[in-house]
């Protein structure tokens, strides 16, 4: 294989390749033997502490997936309220009118410049009992869904935005020289067109969404997937097994919504009947907490 | 309304601190692991690139809460890893910044990575037809146009990684949003007094850093 940076590997380069991979198995090869001998010396090894994932059903029943089901509610949840409002708050954004396109401007973008961990805390203290005083057993959740969509709306306003300028001046042309008015031309036109054109952005941003539901685990007290950490670890002793079995369950989770949103992407990239604009996993300029990784 | 700040009971000046030097230390490192996981990924070496891409893949779709709550609960508190702090708030900071650096390099190596991609293939050739080995072709032909073309979304990942040093509240590093959290608790009457004070901080933070990196990226841009 060849590629920009270097040709395809001849039989000097062949054995120098194999030298390189010999050095690294070596390095990596000791830093892992280091962390498993201390591993080891602490008793994180033995097979008491991982075997209860496999032979005790009840971990998995009591803690992780009451857990796993809490983080993916948050996450649905905030997603769906999320995505009307940060819609809205899109086209506000692309408005004709400066009185609509500034303080919706100015909305957007002080929501994502504030870590969405204090838009959590500032929703569980508006949720307190002075304000809006909802039963403190559902406080946690209520504020990570508050945190979520108030820092989610204003991404997603700005993926709606990018939907809308990726597609084709034509389209509004067109639209407009059949008549339509501006709000037709939104609506009937362009939403649509951008609605697929953003799939992969949209999948790719629900990554972020269930990675920020443990900030809530951590601080707030909100019962999910990581905060089952606390628990199986307080039984058995286990704290880094259980850390690496969590770490596992976000991961495959994540990889399959990650996968499934580049798998859409190149879909609809090659797709004839669309208008070919895609905003693609890595063409929002936010990182969030974030799948996204910076695309030019 | 605001009288909470006079009381002299809140250092919200010195939390502002640590989170701007919880920033500037992962960022630096950050941007040297990321580069070396970048250098992975593009190497002709096939056990690198599989390790690289392993990595990013991993870390990336772990919650960056689980990175910096494993260095704390798994590193420290079970391995006895202390990074050579040896109060609280030290060893704290110092895993902190670990666990940022692990998280952050990932975006990193992806930015970097994106920017080799729009060096010409041109370039390479030519460097190669004067003889060059692969690692002087990345560091001296490929790389430096690489990170000419990545400023503004490195200065992306730089504003996220401001944001997300709050997580450190998770294994109580006295930054910004631990303090936030504090004064909420005992100031319930100033909830939108104590958040303005707080967003501001990070508005005044986040939005000089995106400005003066946009003006740096079309400076040095490569015109092609």
């Amino acid at each position: 294989m060849s590629s920009v940076l270097y040709d395809t590997p001849g039989p000097k380069a062949k054995v120098r390749n194999w030298i390189y991979s010999g050095i690294f198995v070596v390095l990596f090869g000791l830093v892992m033997w280091w962390a498993l001998s201390l591993m080891g010396e602490k008793g994180q090894l033995d097979a008491d502490k991982w075997t209860p994932f496999v032979t005790d059903s009840q971990v998995w029943t009591t803690y992780l997936l009451p857990g796993l089901l809490e983080t993916l509610k948050a996450g649905a949840l905030s997603m769906l309220i999320a995505l009307p409002l940060g819609a809205l708050l899109g086209i506000g954004r692309l408005s004709d009118h400066a009185w609509v396109r500034g303080p919706v401007g100015a909305w957007v973008e002080f929501f994502r410049a504030i870590p969405v961990l204090m838009l959590m805390l500032f929703g569980n203290a508006l949720m307190a009992p002075r304000f809006l005083d909802v039963p403190s057993d559902t406080r946690p959740f209520w504020a990570v869904v508050t945190g979520l969509v108030l820092y989610n709306s204003a991404v997603i306003a700005e993926i709606v935005r990018a939907g809308v300028q990726s597609l084709p001046h034509g389209q509004s042309d067109a639209a407009k020289a059949i008549g339509m008015r501006k709000g037709q031309t939104m609506l009937y036109v362009l939403i649509p067109q951008a609605v697929t054109a953003m799939l992969p952005a949209l999948v790719s941003q629900l990554v972020v969404i269930l990675k920020d539901t443990a900030i809530g685990g951590a601080l707030l007290g909100f019962a999910e997937l990581l905060s089952a950490n606390r628990q199986i670890s307080a039984n058995y002793s286990n704290t880094i097994p259980t850390l690496v079995v969590i770490a596992l369950i976000y991961i495959a989770v994540n990889f399959a919504l990650t996968s499934s949103a580049s798998l859409l992407e190149g879909r609809l990239r090659k797709s004839k009947k669309s208008t070919g604009a895609v905003v693609g996993v890595n063409d929002v300029n936010d990182m969030a907490t974030g799948a996204n990784s910076g695309g030019i | 309304m605001f009288d909470f700040l006079d009381s002299g009971q809140y250092d919200v000046l010195g939390a502002f601190w640590v989170t701007v030097q919880l920033t500037l230390y992962s960022a630096a490192g950050s941007l040297i692991w990321g580069t070396a996981l970048a250098g992975m990924r593009v190497s002709p070496v096939p056990l690198l690139r599989g390790f690289g891409t392993a990595y990013v893949n991993l870390v990336r779709n772990t919650p960056l809460t689980l990175l910096i709550i494993g260095c704390s609960l798994g590193l420290n508190q079970t391995l006895g890893i202390a990074l050579g702090g040896s109060t609280f708030k030290e060893i704290g900071f110092r895993l902190a910044v670990l666990g940022f650096i692990a998280y952050t390099g990932t975006f990193v190596c992806e930015a970097l990575r994106s920017g080799i991609n729009t060096v010409p293939v041109g370039q390479a050739e030519a460097a190669r037809a004067l003889g060059l080995s692969f690692f002087q072709v990345l560091t001296l032909i490929v790389l430096p146009q690489a990170f000419r073309a990545v400023v503004a979304p490195l200065a992306n990942v730089l504003i996220a990684l401001t944001k997300n040093t709050t997580v450190a509240a998770a294994i109580g590093v006295a930054e910004a949003a631990l303090l936030m959290k504090e004064m909420l608790e005992n100031e319930p009457q100033a909830l939108f007094a104590v958040f303005a004070v707080f967003a501001l901080g990070f508005v005044l933070l986040t939005l000089p850093t995106g400005l003066l990196l946009g003006w740096v990226a079309k400076r040095v841009a490569v015109k092609r």
